[in-house]
C-alpha cells in the first residue's frame, strides 16, 4: 500500500504549493478504497505518466475564453510544454474537453452529445466564470448556470477570462488527477456501463407494451 | 423639450405595469418627475464649460408611418431619397401602444439619416409589412424581431426562428413574457424543419399562409457546426451541395445567445457597460466606447479632451489587435500554423499595453460613463511608441510568410466575390464592405472622439474578393498605427473622469450612436423612459450582416473555399447572437 500515498510529481510546482490538496487527497482515498494490486498499480503508474503528459484537448470554444485558449496555445504561453498541444477537432480522438465560454440552452444538448462521443477515460475542465457558474450572465433566460449541470466536471478554472497562467495551473491539477487514477479496471468511469443485453430487451419490451396499449 | 412632450404619450402605457392598467394616474406622474432632475441638470453641467453642448445631440425622432403605407414609403425613400443603407431594425415593445419596429436609414451619397417607426397595436396578431425585398439585410433583421417579439412580417419569405430553438415557447423580449418559466433547460436535440412559412394578407384582410421549402428531401446536405474549429465561435451552417459547389446555405444562429439585451433592461446604466466587452471581445474598447458615448450624449455628460484622445488611441490599438487576430485565424483556418504563431507574437505586445493600463488582457472594462476607469499607465506612451515601429517592421513579415504566398493567393484571389450593390444592400460595413468599394467608415462619415483631428485614409478597394478583404485589413493596421502616432504625444492634460451623479438617468427619448468597430459599424439604440435603467437597449451587431451575406458570397464556390470566405469576412459570433 505504500505506493498509494506517493505524491504525484508535477514539474516546477511542489506538492505543497498546490491549492486545495484536501480535495485531492480525498479523491485519491476514494479511488483506492478497495486497495490495489501492486503489479497492476506499477503498470498503472507507467500508463498514467504517459497519459498525463499527453492529454489531447478537444477544441471547444464558444466565446471570449476561447480566445484566451488560443493565446495559451501560441508561442508565449506555449501549451506544448505540458503536452497539451495536440488539439483535436473530433471528440472521438480527444481525452479532455475544455469548456471555454458560455453554454446556452441551445448549445447544451450539443455539448452533452460531444461529451458522450468522447471515449473513456475522459475529463472535463470548466474554464471561466461562465462555464463554472454562468458568469456575468447568471440572470439570463438562455444561459446554463454552470456546465456541471450537464456533464461531470473535474477541474474548475475561475476567471473572466482566466489568465493563461491559471489556465495552465488548472491543467496541472488535471494532470494530478490523471496520475492518481487506476487505468486498468473501470473504477474511474463516470458514467454507468452501457446497458446489458437483458436490460436493453427489457426497455424495448416496455416501449412495445406501451404502444400496444395505446 | 418638444420631443419630451411627444414622448409623454408613449410613456404612460409603458411605465404602467402591464398587469395593472387601472392605476394609470400614478405612472403618469412618474415620468414627469423623472424628467425634472435631468432637465435641471443640463444647465448645471453646462455652466463651467465655455460652449454648452446641444442637449441629447444623438436623440432621434422616428417618424411614425402607417402600416398600410410603410412598404411604399420605404421604397420611395430608397429610390428617390437614395437611402441605400438600412442600418438597423429594432423591435420594441411599447406596452399598450403595441409592438413595433424602428428603422434606421442612412444614405451613402448624401449622408442624411432617416428614422421610421411602425407600430402594430394588436399584440396577439402583430403583422407588419416586410421590407426584405428592398434591402437584403432586412431579411435577418426581421427574423430577429420575429424571434424576440413575435411580430410576423407580411411577405417575408422565411418566418422561422433563427436565434432561439425552433420549439421555444414565447417571445422573450416582450415585457410580459416569462422566458424562464416557459422554457426549462431542454436537453433533447433540436429538430430543424425543412420548410418555412410566408404570411400574407389577402384582399379581404385575412392572413394567408404559404409554405416554402428550404431544403428539398433530395438535396445533398452537409452540416457545418455548431462545433467546428473554424467558425470563430459556435455557429451552424446547413449547406446544400451540387457536386462540390455550394448551392444554398442556411445559417442557424443563437448557440451563444446570452440574452444580453434583455438583461440590460433590468440593469442600471453603469451595469450595462459590463456586458458590451463580452460580445465582440475583439472590439471590446469600441463597443463600450459606443455605449458610453450614447449615454453621455443622451444625458449631456461632458467628457474631457484627454478622455477623447485616449479613447481614440485605445480604439485603434484594439483594431490592430483584432486585425492581427484576423490574420492569424485566417492562416490557421487555411492550414498555415506558423503564420498563426507570428500573429500571436505581435498581438501579445498589444495585450501587454492594455494590461498595464486596464488590468485585463481581453475583457478590458476601461471606458466608463463620463470618462475612463483609470488614467493611463506612466509607461503607456513609451510602450506605444516602441510598439509602432515594431509592428511596422513585423507587418512586412506577414506579407512574406502568407499574403504573398502563391497558395494563399490562389485560394483567395477571385474567391467569394461580393459586388458593391450586394454589400450595400446587405449592410456589410467595415473592411468587408470597403473591400467591395463602399465608403462606409464611420470615423470619416460622422467623426467622433478625436477622429476629426487626425489625418488618415479610408482604405477602400474594388475587387470585393477574399484577397481584397485581407489586404484591406492589413492596410488598416498601418492607418491605425499612423493615427496612434499622431495622437500619442499630444494627449491633452485633464481629468480622466467627469464627475457624474451617483445614479445616472437618461432623459426620456430615443437615442442612437455608432462607432467604427473592428469589423464594421457598431451602433447603440437606446430608448429611455427617464429611469435609471434603459427601456430598450439594442446593439447593431457588426457581424450579423457578415454572416448573412455568407450565402451570397459562397453560392457557386467550392465547399473547401467556404472557410476562407468565412475567415475573411471575419465575424465574432457572441456579437451576432448577443
Ligand atoms: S467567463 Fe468571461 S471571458 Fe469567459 S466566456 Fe464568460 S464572459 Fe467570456
Amino acid at each position: 500500500m505504500a505506493i498509494r500515498t506517493k505524491r504525484p510529481k508535477i514539474k516546477n510546482i511542489p506538492y505543497e504549493e498546490f491549492k486545495d490538496n484536501e480535495t485531492y487527497e480525498k479523491l485519491v482515498a476514494e479511488l483506492n478504497a478497495n486497495g490495489v494490486n501492486v503489479v497492476v498499480k506499477t503498470l498503472d503508474d507507467l500508463f498514467d505518466w504517459g497519459r498525463s503528459n499527453s492529454l489531447w484537448p478537444l477544441t471547444f470554444a464558444t466565446s471570449c475564453c476561447g480566445i484566451e485558449f488560443m493565446a495559451v496555445c501560441a508561442a508565449r504561453y506555449d501549451i506544448a510544454r505540458f503536452g497539451f498541444e495536440v488539439t483535436r477537432n473530433s471528440p472521438r480522438q480527444a481525452d479532455v474537453i475544455l469548456v471555454n465560454g458560455t453554454i446556452t440552452h441551445k448549445m447544451a444538448p450539443v455539448l452533452k452529445r460531444l461529451y458522450d462521443q468522447m471515449a473513456d477515460p475522459k475529463y472535463v475542465v470548466a474554464i471561466g466564470g461562465c462555464a463554472v457558474a454562468g458568469g456575468p450572465f447568471t440572470k439570463s433566460y438562455h444561459v446554463v448556470k454552470g456546465v456541471d449541470k450537464i456533464i461531470p466536471v473535474d477541474v474548475y478554472v475561475p476567471g473572466c477570462p482566466p489568465r493563461p497562467e491559471s489556465f495552465l495551473y488548472g491543467m496541472m491539477q488535471l494532470q494530478r488527477i490523471v496520475k492518481a487514477e487506476n487505468f486498468f479496471g473501470t473504477t474511474n468511469r463516470k458514467q454507468k456501463d452501457p446497458q446489458t443485453l437483458s436490460e436493453s430487451l427489457e426497455s424495448i419490451r416496455e416501449v412495445v407494451d406501451k404502444q400496444q396499449e395505446a | 423639450m418638444k420631443t419630451m412632450e411627444e414622448n409623454k404619450d408613449l410613456q404612460t402605457p409603458a411605465a404602467a405595469e402591464p398587469q395593472k392598467p387601472a392605476d394609470a394616474a400614478a405612472p403618469a406622474a412618474k415620468p414627469a418627475a423623472a424628467d425634472k432632475p435631468a432637465a435641471a441638470a443640463k444647465p448645471a453641467a453646462a455652466r463651467p464649460q465655455p460652449k454648452p453642448e446641444v442637449p441629447g445631440e444623438n436623440e432621434i425622432k422616428p417618424r411614425l408611418v402607417e402600416l398600410s403605407a410603410l412598404h411604399d414609403e420605404m421604397k420611395r425613400m430608397r429610390d428617390e431619397e437614395k437611402m441605400d443603407f438600412l442600418e438597423l431594425i429594432t423591435g420594441v415593445d411599447w406596452g399598450e401602444e403595441g409592438l413595433g419596429c424602428v428603422y434606421n436609414l442612412w444614405s451613402t451619397e448624401t449622408g442624411r439619416r432617416e428614422y421610421v417607426k411602425a407600430v402594430c397595436a394588436d399584440r396577439d396578431a402583430a403583422f407588419i409589412p416586410t421590407v426584405s425585398d428592398l434591402w437584403t439585410i432586412a431579411d435577418i433583421y426581421e427574423r430577429e424581431v420575429f424571434d424576440f417579439y413575435g411580430i410576423r412580417f407580411l411577405g417575408h419569405k422565411d418566418m422561422r426562428r433563427v436565434f432561439l430553438r425552433e420549439d421555444w415557447v414565447g417571445y422573450p423580449m416582450r415585457k410580459d413574457d416569462k422566458p424562464e418559466e416557459q422554457n426549462p433547460l431542454n436537453m433533447e436535440n433540436e429538430v430543424l424543419s425543412d420548410t418555412t412559412v410566408e404570411y400574407n394578407r389577402d384582399a379581404d384582410g385575412r392572413i394567408t399562409e404559404t409554405e416554402h421549402v428550404v431544403f428539398a428531401p433530395d438535396d445533398y446536405m452537409v452540416n457545418i457546426g455548431p462545433q467546428h474549429p473554424s467558425t470563430h465561435g459556435v455557429l451552424h451552417f446547413r449547406v446544400a451541395l451540387e457536386g462540390e459547389r455550394i448551392k444554398k446555405m442556411d445559417p442557424k444562429l443563437g448557440y451563444i445567445h446570452r440574452g444580453i439585451e434583455k438583461l440590460n433592461e433590468s440593469y442600471t446604466y453603469p451595469q450595462t457597460l459590463a456586458l458590451t466587452d463580452r460580445m465582440d471581445y475583439l472590439g471590446a474598447m469600441q463597443s463600450r466606447h459606443a455605449l458610453c458615448m450614447a449615454i453621455e450624449k443622451a444625458a449631456s455628460i461632458e467628457v474631457s479632451d484627454r478622455v477623447q484622445v485616449v479613447r481614440t488611441i485605445m480604439d485603434e490599438l484594439q483594431r490592430i489587435d483584432s486585425h492581427i487576430l484576423f490574420f492569424s485565424c485566417l492562416c490557421q483556418d487555411m492550414g498555415a500554423t506558423t503564420a498563426f504563431l507570428y500573429g500571436f507574437r505581435d498581438r501579445e505586445k498589444v495585450l501587454d499595453i492594455f494590461e498595464e493600463t486596464c488590468g485585463g488582457r481581453l475583457i478590458l472594462n476601461y471606458n466608463m460613463i463620463g470618462g475612463l476607469a483609470a488614467d493611463i499607465h506612466p509607461n503607456f506612451q513609451k510602450r506605444v511608441k516602441e510598439f509602432i515601429p515594431y509592428m511596422r517592421k513585423n507587418l512586412k513579415e506577414y506579407y512574406d510568410i502568407f499574403i504573398n504566398n502563391v497558395i494563399a493567393r490562389n485560394r483567395l484571389i477571385g474567391v467569394g466575390r461580393l459586388s458593391l450593390e450586394q454589400v450595400v444592400s446587405g449592410g456589410c460595413t467595415g473592411p468587408s464592405g470597403r473591400a467591395s468599394g463602399w465608403h462606409n467608415d464611420v470615423r470619416k462619415r460622422q467623426p467622433y472622439a478625436a477622429y476629426g483631428k487626425v489625418d488618415f485614409k479610408e482604405i477602400v478597394r474594388t475587387e470585393g474578393d477574399s484577397y481584397a478583404r485581407l489586404l484591406c485589413r492589413m492596410d488598416e493596421i498601418e492607418q491605425s498605427l499612423s493615427i496612434i502616432e499622431q495622437l500619442i504625444d499630444n494627449i491633452p492634460e485633464g481629468p480622466f473622469q467627469t464627475k457624474t451623479k451617483p445614479i445616472i438617468k437618461v432623459p426620456a427619448g430615443t437615442y442612437y450612436s455608432c462607432v467604427e468597430g473592428s469589423r464594421g459599424e457598431f451602433g447603440v439604440y437606446l430608448e429611455s423612459k427617464g429611469d435609471k435603467s434603459p427601456y430598450r437597449l439594442h446593439y447593431r451587431s457588426t457581424g450579423l450582416p457578415l454572416v448573412w451575406i455568407m450565402d451570397t458570397a459562397c453560392r457557386g464556390e467550392l465547399i473547401a473555399d467556404m472557410m476562407a470566405i468565412n475567415g475573411t469576412l471575419d465575424y465574432v459570433v457572441p456579437d451576432i447572437d448577443r
